[in-house]
C-alpha cells in the first residue's frame, strides 16, 4: 500500500456493491440459473459475509461482479460504477478492487515478487516507480516478505493464499472481494488473515468475505448474506440474523451434570456441548440474571456465562438446509 | 467524502496513457526469463551448428541432394545459415511459434492468471495485443538465434568469403549479410498469420496444449494442401503458401514481389485471426 486510500470519488454512502435481479444461467438453453435474481446490497465500511453451500452462486456471483463473465440479466453497481457499461466501467472500477477469487495463481517460474509486479504491470493505473515498493509492502502485510524471490511454483500451499492476499493489497482499495481467504492456512495464518481483514476494515475498505465456513464469517463479519441455489435466504447485519433465533445462554461449569438440573428445573431447554460446557435457550421471564442466581445458589461453580442469539450455524442450517450438499 | 465527487483522477492514470508498452515489457521478460522459451531458442540455435558439425565431418556431398544450399556450405559458411533456414522454415520454426502463440491465452488461463491479469485490469484488448507483439518478438529471436547460430557455425568451420547468387552474380560478403538479414525478415514475416492464427485457437481454450498442437496442425495440413494440385484454386490463399518463396531475394538485382506477396498475405491473416480472437475474448466469460 503506497498510503492511505485516496478520497473516493464516491459519497461514503453510497453502497460498495448493489446488484438488482442479477441472474446467470449456463447450458444451451440456459435451463439452470446458478445465480437467480439476486439483489444484494453491500454498505460502505462494511465486512460482508457471503456465506453458503459449495455451489450455491457465490463465485458465479463475484465473477459477475468483476466482470470476469457477463449476467444473463439483471444490473450491478460497484463503489458506484454501473458495470452495464461494460469494458470501460470495469476499467474505471477495477484498480479500486483488490480481489482473491478462486484461489491465488501464478505464473510457477516466477519469483513471488515477480509475479506481483507482473500483475501490477497489467494495471494501467499503477505506477512503476512505486512498483517495487508496493510489491515488498504487500509481502511483508502477508508474512513473505523472506520468501519474495522464491519461485512460486516451490511456495506451500498456504503460502499461495498469502500472495494471492498479497496480490489483492497492491495498491489502495476501496473494496476487498476475497473468495474462501482462510483456505490451505493453518491456524497461525488463519488467525493472521482475520486480523489482517480487521486492520483493512479498520481503515475504511470495504471487504466483501466469500465463505462457507461459518466460524470464519461470524468471527469478522459485520454483515452477512446466505446463498441457497443461486438465491438469496437472507441479508443484513450480522446481529441481526443472529436475533432472529431465540437467545441462549451458555454456561461453563465443572459440575455440568448439577447445573444441567438447575436449568432444567428452570424449564430451560439445555443440552451439553461439551464436558463443560452447557447450551440452554432462554425464555421469556427467564433472564439471564436468574439463571445465574439460581446456578449460584446450587452451588454450580460458574467459570463463564454468555448470552447469545440462537448460534449462527443453527441458523445457517434452517436457511440453507441440513449439510452441505453440492447444489446440482 | 461527498465533496470529493468531483476531484481528478489521481496522477497514476495520467502518467499510464504516456507508458502504453509498460506492460509489454513485463510479458518480454515473462516470457525470455521462461524456462521453456530459452530451451527452444537454444535448440534453434543449435539447427544450423548441427548442419554445419555434420557437414564438416562427412563432406559436402554431391550437389542437388539434401536441403537446398546444402551443397554450398563447403565453399562458403555463409549458406549454412540459408540451410538452416530452409530446413527450419517448414518444421521447427512453425511449432516453436506454435508453442509461444498457443500458450498465450489458454497457458495464463491454465494457471489461473488470467482472471487476475483482468482484474488488474489489464484490459482483453490490450492483453491480446501485448500477447501478440510478444509472440512476433519471440519469432524474431527464433530466426534471429538461427541467424547468429549458422553465422558462427559457418564462420567457425568454413570459408567465409563472396557469395554466387542464383542468378549467378557474385557478391561481397557485406552484401551477401545484407541478403541473410533480408532472408531472416522474409521468415520472420512468414510466420506472422501463424502467430494470429495461434492467438485465436489459444482463446477458445484453457488447455495451452490443446491450443499448440492444432496450431502446429494448422501449418501441417496448409503446407500438404499445399502440395496437392488438386487444391490449386486456395493455394496463393494458405498462410503457408509463400514460406519458400524468397529465391527472389538471392537473385540480382534483388526481387521484392514475394516479399510484398507475403507480406500481404501474413497482414491478412493477422487481421482476420486477430478480429477473430477479439471477437471471441472480449465475449467470452472467464470460468477458469
Amino acid at each position: 500500500m503506497s498510503g492511505p486510500p485516496a478520497a473516493s470519488p464516491v459519497a461514503a454512502d453510497t453502497p460498495a456493491i448493489v446488484t438488482n435481479g442479477l441472474t446467470k444461467r449456463f447450458g444451451r438453453s440456459g435451463a439452470r440459473a446458478a445465480v437467480d435474481g439476486l439483489d444484494l446490497v453491500v454498505p460502505r465500511g462494511s465486512v460482508f459475509g457471503f456465506l453458503g453451500p459449495n455451489g450455491s452462486g457465490k463465485t458465479t456471483t463475484i465473477r459477475m461482479l468483476l466482470g470476469l463473465a457477463a449476467p444473463t440479466a439483471g444490473d450491478m453497481r460497484v463503489l458506484g460504477v454501473d458495470l452495464r457499461r461494460g469494458a470501460r466501467a470495469l476499467q474505471e472500477v477495477l484498480p479500486r478492487v483488490g480481489a482473491l477469487v478462486e484461489g491465488p495463481a501464478f505464473a510457477p517460474f516466477l519469483s513471488g515478487a515477480a509475479n506481483l509486479a507482473r500483475f501490477d504491470a497489467a494495471d494501467p493505473t499503477s505506477t512503476r516507480a512505486t512498483r517495487r515498493d508496493r510489491v515488498h509492502t504487500a509481502l511483508d502485510r502477508v508474512g513473505l516478505g523472506a520468501a519474495a524471490g522464491k519461485r512460486a511454483g516451490a511456495y506451500s500451499l498456504g503460502m499461495k493464499q498469502r500472495l494471492g492476499l498479497a496480490a489483492a493489497l497492491l495498491g489502495p482499495r476501496e473494496l476487498l472481494v476475497l473468495d474462501e481467504p482462510t483456505n490451505g492456512l493453518d491456524p497461525q495464518g488463519t488467525r493472521e488473515v482475520r486480523s489482517l481483514i480487521r486492520s483493512l476494515a479498520a481503515d475504511g475498505t470495504t471487504v466483501f468475505l466469500s465463505s462457507h465456513l461459518l466460524s470464519e464469517i461470524e468471527q469478522v463479519c459485520t454483515h452477512v448474506a446466505v446463498m441457497r441455489s443461486g438465491r438469496l435466504v437472507t441479508s443484513g447485519p450480522l446481529d441481526r440474523l443472529r436475533a432472529e433465533g431465540a437467545p441462549r445462554v451458555r454456561v461453563r461449569t465443572p459440575d455440568a451434570e448439577r447445573a444441567i438440573s438447575t436449568l432444567r428445573r428452570l424449564g430451560l431447554e439445555t443440552e451439553r456441548t461439551s464436558a463443560d460446557e452447557l447450551d440452554a435457550v432462554l425464555r421469556p421471564g427467564t433472564p439471564v440474571e436468574a439463571v445465574t442466581a439460581a446456578l449460584v445458589s446450587d452451588g454450580v461453580r460458574v467459570r463463564g456465562i454468555a448470552v447469545g442469539g440462537a448460534s449462527l450455524e443453527e441458523r445457517f442450517v434452517e436457511l440453507t438446509g441440513e449439510g452441505f450438499d453440492v447444489d446440482g | 467524502m461527498s465533496t470529493a465527487d468531483t476531484s481528478p483522477p489521481p496522477p497514476a492514470a495520467t502518467a499510464s496513457h504516456r507508458r502504453p508498452f509498460a506492460l509489454l515489457g513485463s510479458e518480454l521478460a515473462t516470457m525470455f526469463r521462461r524456462g521453456r522459451t530459452i530451451v527452444m531458442l537454444v535448440a534453434l540455435l543449435l539447427v544450423p551448428v548441427l548442419i554445419a558439425v555434420a557437414v564438416r565431418l562427412t563432406g559436402a556431398g554431391s550437389r542437388g541432394r539434401g536441403p537446398a544450399f546444402l551443397g554450398d556450405i563447403t565453399d562458403n559458411g555463409l549458406f549454412v545459415v540459408f540451410t538452416a533456414l530452409t530446413v527450419s522454415i517448414p518444421l521447427f520454426l512453425p511449432l516453436t511459434v506454435a508453442v509461444v502463440s498457443g500458450d498465450t491465452i489458454a497457458g495464463e488461463a491454465s494457471f489461473g492468471t488470467l482472471r487476475y491479469l483482468l482484474l488488474a485490469p489489464v484490459g482483453r484488448v490490450r492483453l491480446l495485443a501485448v500477447k501478440f507483439v510478444a509472440s512476433c518478438a519471440f519469432v524474431v529471436a527464433a530466426v534471429l538465434a538461427i541467424v547468429i547460430g549458422g553465422v558462427v557455425a559457418g564462420a567457425a568451420l568454413f570459408p567465409i568469403g563472396p557469395v554466387t547468387l542464383l542468378s549467378g552474380d557474385t557478391i561481397g560478403v557485406g552484401e551477401a549479410s545484407v541478403r541473410v538479414l533480408l532472408l531472416a525478415g522474409y521468415a520472420a514475416v512468414s510466420l506472422l498469420g501463424l502467430c494470429a492464427i495461434g492467438l485465436f485457437i489459444s482463446t477458445l481454450t484453457s488447455m495451452p496444449v490443446g491450443a499448440m498442437a492444432a496450431t502446429v496442425v494448422i501449418a501441417g495440413v496448409s503446407q500438404v494442401l499445399d502440395q496437392l494440385p488438386q487444391f490449386d484454386a486456395i493455394h496463393p490463399y494458405l498462410p503457408t503458401h509463400l514460406w519458400l518463396g524468397f529465391a527472389d531475394l538471392l537473385r540480382s538485382p534483388i526481387l521484392f514481389d514475394s516479399y510484398g506477396q507475403n507480406l500481404l498475405l501474413q497482414l491478412a491473416y493477422v487481421v482476420v485471426f486477430g478480429g477473430f480472437a477479439i471477437g471471441r475474448f472480449t465475449t467470452k466469460d472467464i470460468l477458469s
